[in-house]
């Protein structure tokens, strides 16, 4: 039983970078909670501060109902696999995994059983005897799961565990990673800045930007409804088009100009009936025409990607650019006009100076 | 090769320049690796010859060691000239009194240094590149200067002429390199590792002996030849702050004008011995290690 509790946990390096801002998160139990953004945006350091490796400059970390911000790691419970994998190399796989389980003092039978077991299931079996200088990059990366696994700690926090793996290598561990954490039923926090990642992992994501959580949802919440321009940019490959336009009035209703076409909206505009507005709209969600439709807008073709299971044709209406995601039989060539209606349901609203979403519903 | 690419006309002429292109540096990496080696032959030579001509000499008869031209490879051994510097007055008393400095000057210069060279390592604390340079300028200092007052208290404490004031006196002349290897080699042992000690249960203090110590050994040991051999070869301080305790170098320094050739060979055997000996021990136990570590 653990929940994770962050109350407005901020850390400020150096006095003045502040690579975490007031942070408020609670991971339920057992949850798998990622968190994503890019490079930079403080995401080791907030792990850091849960695993007690960091000390925060305000705020207040509980693990399961019990506040540790004051303890050192060995009393939070919580096991860490680093992104370097931190693997000791003048310890074999064995001591390497047992290391923990040493430094509490456990029966030596006891030790043999659950290193032997973690061993098991990530598939490090023969390799007990090896020391790490030995081993591939891959290997190496199980060994550091298994060492953090093989405590059964309440908390299991992964730093980027795999972006050191190449690409065929991280999309298997990938899986066999879910399934393992699944089994584990541990409350797991999963650092990444690779979206893909922590949309196919999480229960939930929390997205962060500048120190700070900026959304914080299921991933199809996230890839649905971005709360802002960034999460919906950072989200999805490729990102959210995003296209300016004008809110008009005509006979009573609301539309949305792009250049001189007209965009059918909501009822209701988050109340707004004039100025500007940002209209976010997914590759996927717009159908295009090779031939005027009613109420689709007329475009021209610019570039056309094949990508086997799909074209990616990028598309200009006015001076706007925006990607699409046509089938593989559209006829699509450079230069052509093409038509595109997007669905109604699937555009999203933003502000155009601060980025947020505006509820449109 | 070359005539065999001569002799096939069908063959391209580009494939003929690629030939003539790859033996070029083939030719060049066997010219550049035939210069490598000579260097380093040169290089051993340079150290090795003058070793092997105190060795030859030291144990040849007393005769042997005024003959000329010399004899590269020795007519007759014996333990005569080793035999006549052994039972000299003095020498095996002074040849323990060196040990013991050293061994005495690496374990202070370690328990004092290593720590220092940690904390450099690790914490950013204020003034720390200040500590930096200090910790070398003490070195700055002349030891005739600095070895005087040192006399004077070390009489004042009871320890004057005995090998406590002598491995003390080595202890401050080793520590700015103690401190500034052992800092270097705790920078080359990740902080990761130490943090994931953390995480699985350890204090700070069992992370560095079970994690930090056994990675930084390998440095250790090499920066302890360093601290062992210049406290060997120490003659200065030695020569002032003793009387009767003599070290090797130091009594060697003042019985050098009053002995004859052979004593003098023979010493200069018995003084380069142990720092090899030493050296040797040291650095199959180092390729162990390192062998073991990055293979
Ligand atoms: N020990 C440190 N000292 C100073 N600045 C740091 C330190 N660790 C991280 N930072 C800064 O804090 C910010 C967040 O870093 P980090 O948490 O590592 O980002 P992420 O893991 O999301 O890439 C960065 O601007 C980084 O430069
Ligand atoms: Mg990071």
């Amino acid at each position: 039983m653990a929940e994770i509790r962050l109350q407005g946990i901020t850390k400020i390096f150096d006095k003045k970078v502040r690579a975490v801002d007031e942070v408020d998160l609670t991971i339920a139990d057992r949850e798998f909670m990622v968190l994503l953004g890019p490079s930079g945006c403080g995401k080791t350091t907030l792990m850091r501060m849960i695993a007690g490796l960091e000390y925060p400059e305000h705020g207040r970390v509980s693990i399961g109902n019990r506040d540790v911000t004051d303890l050192p790691p060995r009393r939070r419970d919580i096991s860490m696999v680093f992104q370097s994998y931190a693997v000791f190399p003048h310890l074999t796989v064995f001591d390497n995994v047992a290391f923990g389980l040493r430094m509490k003092n456990i029966a030596k039978a006891e030790i043999k059983r659950r290193v032997e077991g973690a061993a098991e299931l990530v598939q490090l079996g023969p390799y007990l005897e090896r020391y790490p200088a030995q081993l591939s990059g891959g290997q190496r990366q199980r060994v550091a799961v298994a060492r953090a696994i093989v405590m059964e700690p309440a908390v299991l926090l992964m730093d980027e565990p795999l972006s050191n793996l190449d690409a065929l290598l991280r999309l298997n561990f990938r899986a066999e990673l879910k399934r393992l954490v699944g089994e584990l039923k541990t409350t797991t926090i999963y650092v990444t800045h690779d979206q893909v990642e922590a949309m196919s992992l999480g229960d939930r994501i929390a997205v962060m930007r500048e120190g700070r959580i900026v959304q914080c949802g299921t991933p199809m919440e996230i890839y649905d409804r971005p709360a802002n321009r960034f999460v919906g940019g950072f989200i999805g490959s490729p990102p959210m088009n995003f296209l300016s336009g004008r809110i008009e009035r005509s006979n009573g209703h609301l539309q949305v100009g792009l250049g001189d076409q007209m965009l059918t909206v909501p009822a209701t505009l988050g109340g707004r009936t004039a100025g500007e507005v940002l209209v976010g709209i997914r590759a996927e969600n717009i159908e295009a025409e090779a031939a005027p439709a009613e109420g689709a807008i007329a475009a021209r073709t610019e570039v056309v990607e094949p990508l086997g299971s799909h074209l990616l044709v990028t598309a200009a209406v006015g001076d706007q650019k925006l990607k699409i995601q046509a089938r593989t039989d559209f006829p699509a060539r450079p230069d052509a006009p093409l038509w595109l209606r997007p669905e109604p349901d699937k555009l999203r609203w933003f502000d155009p100076e601060s980025g947020q979403e505006i509820d449109a519903r | 090769m070359t005539s065999i690419a001569r002799d096939l006309p069908a063959a391209p002429r580009v494939d003929r320049e690629a030939v003539a292109a790859r033996q070029a540096r083939a030719r060049r990496r066997m010219l550049g690796r035939g210069l490598l080696y000579a260097a380093a032959v040169l290089l051993a030579l340079w150290v090795l010859f003058p070793i092997y001509l105190i060795t030859i000499t030291a144990f040849s008869p007393r005769d042997a060691v005024y003959d000329y031209p010399k004899q590269l490879i020795p007519g007759t051994l014996s333990a005569e000239t080793m035999r006549f510097f052994v039972d000299a007055e003095g020498v095996l008393g002074a040849l323990w009194n060196s040990v013991l400095v050293a061994v005495v000057t690496l374990i202070f210069s370690t328990l004092i240094g290593a720590p220092a060279g940690y904390a450099l390592a690790r914490f950013a604390f204020r003034g720390r590149d200040a500590f930096r340079l200090i910790v070398l300028s003490t070195r700055a200092f002349p030891i005739v200067i600095l070895s005087i007052p040192l006399a004077v208290s070390f009489i004042e404490w009871g320890i004057y002429d005995t090998i406590w004031s002598v491995a003390l006196m080595h202890t401050a002349l080793a520590l700015p390199f103690t401190v500034l290897i052992t800092s270097s080699i705790f920078i080359s042992v990740p902080r990761d590792l130490e943090e994931a000690a953390l995480t699985l249960g350890c204090t700070p203090a069992t992370a560095f002996v079970k994690v930090v110590l056994p990675l930084a050994l390998p440095g250790l040991a090499a920066a302890s030849i360093f601290t062992f051999v210049l406290s060997w070869n120490e003659v200065f301080a030695a020569v002032i702050l003793t009387l009767r305790e003599r070290t090797l170098p130091a009594l060697v320094l003042a019985a050098l004008n009053q002995s004859p050739v052979p004593f003098r060979l023979a010493a200069g055997w018995f003084m380069l011995a142990p720092s090899l000996i030493f050296i040797f021990v040291i650095r199959r136990y180092l390729l162990g290690l390192w062998g073991r570590v990055s293979r």
